[in-house]
């Protein structure tokens, strides 16, 4: 290796210097959860485990949660159905305009998420179409399709053809080779798209404030209404807490699932 | 429907063999029906209302009520864009904040990235992976309540920074929108960068240093051109997210961004401004991506 | 009122409004029905609690359990946000403040209120009906939450004199440099328009939210000269909070609630209305013009003027009850609560200009003036605090 002694320690304490900045912030939310006070001066004014309790007993916050798991099962659904389309469209068939379709799949993500909201607002306004989950599912599935895209395009290109031409040689039609071998062979690129879909629905805000209706608060939007009032950010900081010890969830299945996770928001 | 039953494969034994054989007796139907959905979707979910949005910003407005008034054409949000100054402040302001953020998530993210990709062992490497990723799935809304907490007077960083006599930013300054910015899509680019500098062969650095280039010239000469696709790659993140943020913005400085004047301006203000003024991020962004795609970065995502 | 007839036919010739549809001549309820068993709201963070932060406030499980009707909320940030969720059509009503409410009306997309069917409103303080920020050409369009004055906020270990002017901030603000506290929104132009009413009176002008080109530009150039002095602009109160509790500032304009928890805190903080008045802010509860719930929502705009319900919401938010009962609730919960929110001083609220909405016809009949409109408040605000 050309790396010499300097530049290796070097670069290991430039490594811990950022992992050290990525976590800091983390941190600061955990050690705040258990502050007493609802003024959030550093040091913390003291120990307490009672927000915990007050956190679990919260009405709105347990609504909010439960909105989120249903906006993220639906909007991860309805993206993987349509980017698995795409990507088989887009992988086993040349046609014009193919390159166009990644292009206008990635527009959502890579687009201002407040102009995808206010358009959005301003189309179902216009069409009567009540806001509410259905609303939400629908902005978020937008961004979302092309997560299950990218990563059922990836295990398409390395999936070897010749399973599929045995099965038509065997006498299978397009559905059954379908559904016996391509099906199979993309399993787990459909989980871990699905997981990052999921993660990413139920972390989004932007999209959300614009097409969430009465009563369909996602945790994103209580943490953010919640966290401009000073009484209750002592409950925001459980809250804001819980999550990110919950985010270590989807990271160990990902790692179990050993797939290859395309980063993408 | 036809295109669901294909993909869920539940029609009926018999009707769905006939349609297979039909389906495979002309292959040029097969993409199209594939795409007809979720191009579909997207164009009637998507373009369909950005196109929407966009006519809005052709159309005048009741000044009393704030409606907009369908098929009334006028320039007018234009030339409001146009001859005051702030919009220009404010749009050169976000794209510097953009690319600023950009070029310090990648200084911050090279060190890390190369450790993890070229010095650890691999057993380090895995922990590092996982360790870098991990924050990218805490909700972004908790990490910006975060510095907020952190940036706020007589928070963390004024803490900190008070035995060196320094004070915390204020809230009426850039500094921490772009603090908090930089460290939000920080692992976006330390990924691809990690990945880029994966898959560079050994071999090459050594037959460099082999020709007698240095660490520093090897580093420049070939390191440096081989990965930057990837930071172009990760800058698509960077870039688009800063230059799109309202929210960030908001919350932790009293700054304005393009996205702020957007949505100050959708209900209250003037909707048709709040349009047009969109079409400056959307052009940036479209081609962007475009010189990105052309220089090869889509490929290192 | 010749603009609104104009907008009136446009927005009938239009797309969105054809789609709607009118209901009635007026628009307006007539009898009270059953409850529909669900209601809508969109809401002021704190104007419908239901003990979830501090059991002891609870307004909406006693009306759910009365009405039959289960009450859902979105919360609004800003005004702008509060007129973009009514216009979604997903909603009963909401409560909106002067800058939200004149547009709302306007707009035609809330309905005039039969107040024959609110039992409560007979109670409510003359002071607070029939005002520009809650009627249209007499016909009273909502209910009062409750109001309250923006309010000087100080520091008494650094403002050692009780300030009776806004001069401190206006005049004086260089003594402060960096230390002064203001609202980050559009509508704290209209403090800088009645401190010139006062300072400069061949201005003339006679409503710090009509103002024509000339008023308006003095007023943007005192904004601008205040913001030469770094003024911290606070968007939520919780910011605000933080900036008192830490001394970054020490002088402004806040409300009553954030002065109550600062002082709750022991910090030095105390708060006046200055000589010359200030802006303000009364909430009106108002229905949608298409209200899906029309009779439950009927029912919250009575239910929030009772004894019981205002009381209780008045006291949590720091503000002014808007009936003598609910006055006497109050104190009952806070002990001179009514006293310290001249809660029945009309006088006091005499000098209170609450929010309203800019509009070309000055609001006034005079043909002959037009005035700056809300657009040219939002463009001029962004140039101040966006340049």
């Amino acid at each position: 290796m050309t790396e010499s002694r300097f530049t290796r320690i070097a670069l290991r304490i430039g490594s811990a210097l950022v992992l050290a900045f990525l976590y800091m912030p983390l941190l600061i939310i955990a050690i705040y959860a258990f502050n007493p006070s609802q003024i959030m001066d550093w040091p913390p004014r003291g120990f307490t485990l009672s927000w915990f309790g007050e956190a679990w007993g919260s009405r709105a916050v347990r609504e909010a949660i439960i909105n989120s798991l249903l906006a993220g099962l639906g909007a991860t659904t309805l993206a993987l159905v349509l980017g698995t389309l795409a990507a088989l469209a887009v992988q086993r068939y040349a046609f014009f305009g193919r390159r166009t379709v990644s292009f206008l799949l990635v527009l959502p993500i890579a687009l201002p998420g407040v102009v995808t909201g206010i358009a959005l607002r301003t189309t179902f306004q216009t069409l009567g179409i009540d806001l509410g989950l259905f609303t939400i599912i629908v902005g978020h599935a937008t961004f979302c399709v092309v997560i299950a895209y990218n990563n059922v395009l990836a295990r398409l290109q390395r999936l070897p053809r010749t399973p599929e031409e045995a099965s038509a040689d065997l006498g299978a039609d397009t559905f059954a080779t379908f559904r016996r071998v391509t099906l199979p062979g993309m399993r787990t690129a459909l989980i871990s798209g699905g997981l990052l879909a999921f993660a990413l629905s139920f972390d989004e805000i932007i999209v959300t404030n614009f097409t969430a209706g009465p009563g369909t608060q996602t945790i994103p939007l209580w943490l953010y209404f919640a966290m401009s009032r000073p009484t209750e950010l002592p409950v925001v900081n459980v809250v804001a807490f819980v999550l990110v010890l919950v985010s270590i969830i989807p990271v160990y299945f990902a790692q179990r699932i050993g797939g290859e996770t395309t980063v993408a928001r | 429907m036809a295109d669901a039953d294909v993909a869920a494969g539940t029609a009926p034994a018999s009707r769905a063999r006939r349609l297979a054989t039909w389906l495979y007796r002309r292959p040029g139907v097969q993409p199209r029906l594939l795409l007809a959905t979720p191009l579909g979707w997207l164009a009637l979910a998507y373009i369909g209302s950005l196109v929407i949005l966009l006519l809005n910003a052709f159309w005048d407005q009741n000044s009393l009520s704030g409606r907009v008034i369908p098929f009334s054409w006028t320039l007018e949000s234009f030339e409001r864009l146009v001859s005051n100054e702030v919009y220009r402040t404010i749009a050169v302001r976000t794209i510097l904040v953009a690319a600023a953020v950009t070029l310090t998530d990648a200084l911050l993210a090279f060190p890390i990235a190369y450790y993890m990709a070229r010095i650890a062992s691999p057993r380090t490497r895995r922990i590092l992976v996982i360790a870098v990723v991990m924050p990218l799935w805490a909700a972004y809304i908790v990490k910006i309540y975060a510095w907020r907490t952190i940036l706020q007077p007589g928070g963390f960083l004024e803490w900190m920074l008070a035995p060196l006599g320094i004070t915390s930013p204020s809230r009426q300054e850039i500094l921490p929108a772009y603090i908090t910015l930089s460290y939000l899509w920080l692992p976006y680019m330390i990924i691809p960068i990690y990945t880029g500098l994966e898959r560079l062969p050994s071999s090459l650095l050594e037959a460099s240093a082999d020709l007698g280039a240095r660490a520093g010239m090897t580093f420049r000469r070939v390191v440096l051109p081989l990965v930057l696709p990837a930071v172009m790659a990760g800058s698509i993140f960077t870039f688009s997210l800063t230059l799109g943020d309202y929210l960030t913005v908001a919350l932790v400085s009293n700054t304005k961004f393009i996205g702020n004047v957007i949505y100050d301006n959708s209900a209250l203000g003037s909707l048709p401004l709040a349009a047009a003024y969109s079409l400056l991020p959307i052009v940036i962004m479209v081609a962007y991506l475009i010189v990105m795609r052309r220089l090869g970065a889509f490929e290192s995502l | 009122m010749k603009t609104l007839r104009v907008g009136a036919l446009a927005m009938t010739l239009g797309l969105v409004a054809a789609a709607c549809g009118t209901s009635g001549p007026q628009g307006m309820l007539q009898e009270l029905g059953d409850g529909e068993g669900e209601l809508n709201l969109i809401i002021w963070a704190g104007y419908a609690e239901r003990g979830d932060v501090d059991p002891a406030y609870d307004w909406v499980t006693p009306f759910e359990e009365e009405t039959g009707c289960i009450v859902k909320t979105t919360e609004m940030t800003d005004s702008a946000q509060g007129v973009q969720l009514l216009q979604s059509g997903e909603y009963d009503g909401g409560s909106f403040s002067g800058n939200a409410s004149v547009r709302l009306m306007a707009a035609g997309d809330v309905a005039p209120v039969n107040v024959e069917l609110l039992e409560n409103y007979d109670a409510v303080f003359e002071g607070l009906k029939n005002k520009s920020h809650n009627s249209l050409d007499g016909v009273p369009y909502g209910v009062p939450h409750g109001r309250g004055p923006n309010l000087l906020t100080y520091n008494t270990d650094v403002v050692t004199e009780t300030p009776t002017s806004w001069d401190i901030i206006w005049e004086n603000g260089g003594d402060y440099k960096g230390k002064i506290s203001v609202y980050a929104f559009q509508d704290f132009i209209a403090d800088a328009a009645l401190h010139l009413m006062q300072k400069q009176p061949e201005l003339g002008i006679t409503n710090p939210y009509q103002l024509t080109q000339a008023q308006f530009d003095a007023a943007i150039d005192l904004l601008e000269q205040l913001d030469a002095n770094d003024p911290v602009y606070w968007q939520t109160y919780s910011d605000q909070v933080s900036s008192y509790t830490s001394g970054e500032v020490v002088v402004g304009t806040s409300w009553q609630f954030q002065v109550n928890l600062l002082q709750g805190e022991d910090l030095p903080i105390e708060a006046v209305l200055p000589e010359e008045g200030s802006t303000g802010w009364s909430d009106t509860w108002m229905i949608a013009k298409n209200a899906d719930h029309p009779n439950c929502m009927y029912m919250w705009m009575d239910h929030m003027m009772s004894a019981e319900a205002n009381g209780q919401a008045t006291v949590w938010f720091g503000e002014a009850p808007t009936s003598q009962a609910a006055c006497d609730y109050a104190e009952s919960i806070a002990p001179g609560h009514c006293e310290q929110t001249h809660a029945t001083d009309e006088a006091y609220y005499s000098k209170i200009w609450y929010w309203s909405t800019p509009v070309e016809d000055c609001g006034d009949d005079d043909a002959n003036t037009t005035c700056v409109t809300q657009e040219d408040w939002t463009q001029a605000w962004a140039t101040i605090t966006g340049g």
